[in-house]
């Protein structure tokens, strides 16, 4: 009963999908030789932001932060949409999991 | 080198732990080395099969591919894990009966373990395939690619190590415990999954409401430390948890709770007292 109730509800959720989807301000954050440009990145505190991040490396990376709740793949040569907020003022760390040391980066909500 | 053996040794370690639960769990059900092999090995082809559509599954839905899929992973999961803890809170008992009387040799156990070989599987495709995705990264990187490749390798033994070592752990725990603390280790391991998966909805734009952080306990423990991320992997733990994703963790402990008392009723037997 479960299982179909599961099967159910993430049907209906996919199919509605396109329709909920927020339209995305315009944020941008782009990886380069495994650093992120921005380094810091500032959005509005309390709402929901998209930021768009550019690998413009050949190599995978995965864009992770724990406080902002984020873990994603970014493949090499491609883009991919982060969904973060409704933040409160302050900063947040993110990091690209495959190159730890020197990809780093924080995003600031005010 | 040693960031490559860390990295990796942190993948196979979420997926380790599983294993080790799982093993565990089944400890004493004939054929559950085989169910089992067969969820790692379909995991690994799995991982490398996802690894490979990395960037179509990316650009799927709108760029919400990722998301959805991860959610379903975890979504699925999370049912076989219910399933698994309510066919043993029926037949736990006489499994346990019967392993006293006929030492090792339980018969009545082919249910739950496709159940969990879906689940290990799972985790090794999950863990598995942002393994390869770095291996691969290395690899395309040249350079002293060796030296983090050896890395890579030390790192999956080291997470084999550990899921040994869970399991060991979990054996010395008394023969008449051991289904007990085994439905709760899956009980919460579930409830963890179901939050993280009501979180990728909720990162996919699906789900857009309770996003809120209700507490931060962060600088108690950070899931950045090991110690954060094993308890992030067995219990669920999140420093920084949103409403969403407490109603999904609490909302799964409960239609555990509730699916295995119904599936403990049994109307023709004498009520036992536990």
């Amino acid at each position: 009963m479960r299982t179909f109730l599961t099967a159910t509800t993430f049907a209906a959720v996919v199919a509605l999908a396109p329709a909920l989807a927020q339209a995305a301000d315009d944020f941008t954050l782009t990886i380069k030789d495994h650093k992120f440009a921005p380094a810091e990145l500032k959005v509005p505190a309390n709402k929901r932001v998209a930021i768009t991040v550019v690998n413009s490396d050949a190599t995978p990376e995965e864009f992770e932060s724990h406080s902002l709740k984020v873990e994603k793949i970014i493949p090499g040569g491609t883009k991919a949409t982060v969904r973060i907020g409704p933040l409160k003022p302050g900063r947040y760390d993110f990091f690209g999991e495959f190159h730890e040391d020197t990809a780093k980066g924080v995003v600031i909500a005010e | 080198m040693l960031g490559a053996l860390i990295i990796v040794f942190r993948e196979v370690l979420e997926a380790g732990l599983i294993i080790g639960i799982v093993m565990a769990a089944t400890r004493g059900v004939v054929g559950r080395g085989r169910w089992i092999a067969f969820g790692v090995l379909g995991g690994v082809v799995g991982a490398g099969v996802v690894a490979l559509f990395a960037g179509a599954i990316s650009e799927a839905f709108q760029g919400a591919g990722q998301e959805l899929f991860n959610a379903c992973i975890l979504g699925v999961a999370v049912v076989m894990l219910m399933w698994h803890n309510a066919w043993m809170a029926r037949h736990g008992r006489e499994i346990a009966a019967e392993m006293r009387q006929i030492g090792n040799d339980v018969s009545e156990g082919a249910k739950p373990l496709t159940a969990l070989a879906v689940v290990v599987g799972l985790a090794v495709l999950r863990e598995g395939s942002e393994v390869v995705l770095f291996l691969y990264g290395i690899f395309a990187q040249g350079t002293s690619g060796l030296s983090l490749l050896t890395g890579g390798v030390l790192g999956i033994i080291a997470g084999a190590a550990f899921t040994a070592l869970t399991y060991a752990g979990l054996l010395t725990i008394p023969q008449r415990y051991i289904f007990s603390v085994t439905s709760w280790l899956i009980a919460l391991l579930a409830a963890g999954m179901a939050a993280q998966s009501a979180q990728f909805l909720y990162n996919a734009g699906i789900i857009n409401r309770m996003g809120e952080t209700v507490w931060d306990t962060s600088w108690l423990l950070s899931e950045s430390s090991l110690f954060g991320q094993l308890m992030h992997t067995l219990i669920g733990y999140v420093s920084q948890p949103t409403a969403l994703q407490l109603v999904a963790y609490i909302g799964t402990l409960l239609s555990m709770y509730v699916l295995m008392r119904i599936a403990r009723y049994r109307p023709e037997a004498r009520p036992v007292r536990v």
